[in-house]
């Protein structure tokens, strides 16, 4: 008998652990022989911990399931309270386009057998035959653009570091996902590691860079433990070796280390602080060599592309945003979870037929995309296109693709309040609009508070300087929360004037 | 506890295991930080010395990052998710509560050294907050009930 239980962070967090356990005792009190395998998560965290068995049609789900669900998995499966029928078939996973994602949750995360027989190292067998102008070519095609956050095109930087001079040259994997509402970094490291290995090892050949690092966050310690195991069984198997090795490096708690001179920075031993641009990371970036640093997602979507060609990648998306994006939707939601598909769904199916609203049942009244320096869209913008530009022109970003859905109970000064104050606890402190402004930010918040309305010109005017002084997006990105909650929420900036007399 | 010349032996240990890295000082760190529970400030000349780096570097980088400690934390380190996705989920109510049970605020260590109470901004949990670890271990969808499990 062949159980899936997966061993994502979110499924652990829900007691994935102990349904192993009680799987395994109540296999050997009957005397059946199990096979429990830890698989990554599907993404529907709503069902986690989501327990598969493999029966002759398929896989079966199971969720969310608990500790006393057990016994019946050895019982008639389909009399389960739990029972969700085959997998493959919910139409979360059937309305999906899963390109970066297609192995996560599906094989062992740590079986490089497995990810072969599931595609995987196609693309980095197909790299290995060309030159380092035609891998960099092939990206640039594609369209893909940094899914950290910038949406910069990947080729680009690329070619950039592969026609810089310099003896040693470096791939470096930006994991330090700090945003709140996103963890598809997360879920594809601890599901299919040997994904974000191709991607850095072709990243590696295009631009004859021979050494990379993978900075993870110290707040997912379950990622962390799975890729230093995929680089010891990618090294022990011929993978990673003389042409191209890694190592996983641990953060410790500075959310501005996502910031990519930051994490260079803290990569080389020091302070966490934010450099000047320029020089390029691409040309003086870690130790001061050339550098590729890119998100996650940006380099495991890389294998896709090589193996299955830039014009197929290419085909899928929207305008200038092209393949796919793993929308991360949470917060207060009805269906949360990972939900990757091409751009291009309006903001109101995402949130609402895909999201299902909110889990508390009350209406949604504000959703902030991209993460804690993205803006609040209220849902009379529920007709906005997910894409890099149509999210601009609407004075938000997509970010890293998270969504945080709020019902109608948020208080849109306290979340603009927030903003300033964790961009005050997180500063680099390198430029004075982001490392004063924050806190000056969170004072003329509180005036608006007590009532004194007097302070929304001023609260205008600081983040406008803090957007156009700020030396990274933390603090000029900060201002996106905020005006967005004073422009589409008013009412709550006033409200407490009027609370106040 | 050990003594300073034992601390002093693992610290040169931990040193010598991490020289050959490129950019060793946050391993090292971290390092040391599992082995004590803390950075003890005995650890920074050495630190300094092992790197060519001044102590006020060393001290500046240890002081930098939210995870390294000057000083040993409580029996327990309970860290509560602050961010925006957990907060729609009612997380400040949930650290209200938790907060008044134990009698502390954040960064700050029950009297009888039981439990050290932390804030985290996202443990990737966004899905199913509020969130929450307990001594390294993922609580998802958590509420003040947690604090039974820091009891002892």
């Amino acid at each position: 008998m062949k159980i899936y239980v997966p061993l994502d962070s979110a499924a652990v967090a829900l007691g994935a652990d102990k349904l192993v356990s009680a799987i395994q005792a109540e296999g050997a009190r009957r005397g059946v022989t199990v096979d429990v395998v830890r698989n990554g998560s599907r993404g529907m965290i709503w069902l986690e911990p989501l327990v598969e068995v493999v029966g002759s049609e398929g896989r079966l789900g199971f969720g969310p399931m608990t500790v006393a669900d057990v016994p019946g998995l050895f019982g008639d499966l389909f009399a389960h309270p739990k029972a969700l029928g085959l997998v493959e078939e919910l139409p979360w996973m059937k309305g999906q386009t899963r390109l970066t994602f297609a192995r996560v949750g599906v094989i062992d995360p740590l079986s490089l057998e497995e990810y072969r027989a599931h595609g995987g190292l196609a693309g980095l067998e197909r790299a290995k035959g060309m030159t380092k102008a035609e891998i960099v070519a092939e990206v640039t095609e594609s369209g893909l653009r940094g899914r950290g956050g910038a949406g910069f095109p990947t080729g680009i930087k690329w070619k950039t570091v592969s026609e810089a001079p310099g003896e040693q040259k470096y791939i470096v994997c930006n994991a330090d996902e700090g945003d709140s509402a996103t963890f598809a970094d997360r879920m594809l490291m601890e599901g299919d590691p040997f994904t974000l290995i191709e991607g850095m090892a072709i990243a590696g050949l295009a631009c004859g860079a021979t050494k990379g690092y993978v900075y993870i966050r110290s707040e997912y310690p379950v990622a962390i433990r799975v890729m230093e195991a995929a680089v010891r069984i990618g090294r022990e198997a011929g993978v990673l070796g003389p042409v191209f090795d890694m190592e996983i490096r641990t953060g410790a708690g500075a959310y501005v280390c996502g910031e990519e001179t930051s994490l260079l920075n803290s990569l080389e031993g020091k302070r966490g602080v934010v450099r000047a641009k320029p020089p390029l990371p691409a040309l003086q970036g870690f130790l001061g060599r050339p550098t590729v640093v890119n998100n996650v997602i940006s380099l495991a979507s890389v294998p896709v592309i090589m193996a299955r060609g830039a014009a197929y990648y290419k085909d899928f998306g929207l305008g200038r945003s092209r393949g796919t994006i793993p929308l991360q939707i949470a917060g207060n939601v009805k269906h949360g979870g990972l939900y990757e598909v091409a751009f291009g769904l309006t903001l109101g199916q995402i949130v609402n037929e895909i999201g299902g609203g909110t889990a508390t049942g009350r209406p949604v009244k504000a959703v902030q995309v991209g993460g804690p320096l993205g803006a609040w869209f209220p849902v009379s913008l529920f007709d906005t296109p997910f894409g890099y530009e149509e999210f601009a022109g609407k004075d938000g970003l997509i970010g890293h693709a998270g969504l945080t859905i709020a019902d109608d109970t948020v208080d849109m000064l306290a979340m603009a309040r927030f903003a300033m104050e964790f961009c005050a606890i997180e500063s680099c402190g390198k430029c004075t609009p982001c490392r004063i402004g924050s806190t000056r930010g969170v004072e003329t918040l509180d005036r608006l508070a007590r009532g004194d309305t007097s302070a929304i010109p001023l609260i205008t005017d600081l983040c406008n300087t803090m957007k156009a002084g700020s030396l990274c997006a933390l603090g000029g990105f900060t201002p996106y929360p905020v005006l967005s909650a004073l422009t589409h929420f008013p009412d709550d900036f006033v409200h407490a004037k009027e609370a106040a007399e | 506890m050990l003594d300073s010349a034992d601390q002093s032996d693992r610290i040169a240990e931990i040193l010598e295991a991490h020289l050959g890295l490129e950019g060793p000082l946050l391993p090292i760190l971290h390092a040391i930080q599992e082995a004590f529970g803390y950075v003890p400030d005995s650890a920074v000349p050495q630190i300094a010395a092992a790197l060519t780096l001044s102590k006020a570097e060393v001290h500046g980088v240890i002081s930098f990052y939210h995870d390294f400690r000057a000083k040993p934390a409580g029996r327990h380190v309970l860290k509560l998710c602050r961010a925006e996705s957990c907060q729609t989920m009612g997380a400040d109510a949930v650290a209200d509560r938790i907060k008044r049970a134990l009698g502390i605020d954040w960064h700050e260590t029950t009297a009888d050294g039981r439990v050290t109470l932390e804030p985290v901004f996202c443990l990737g949990l966004c899905a199913c907050g509020p969130a929450a670890m307990v001594d390294g271990r993922l609580v998802g969808r958590c509420d003040e009930g947690i604090v039974a499990e820091v009891a002892q």
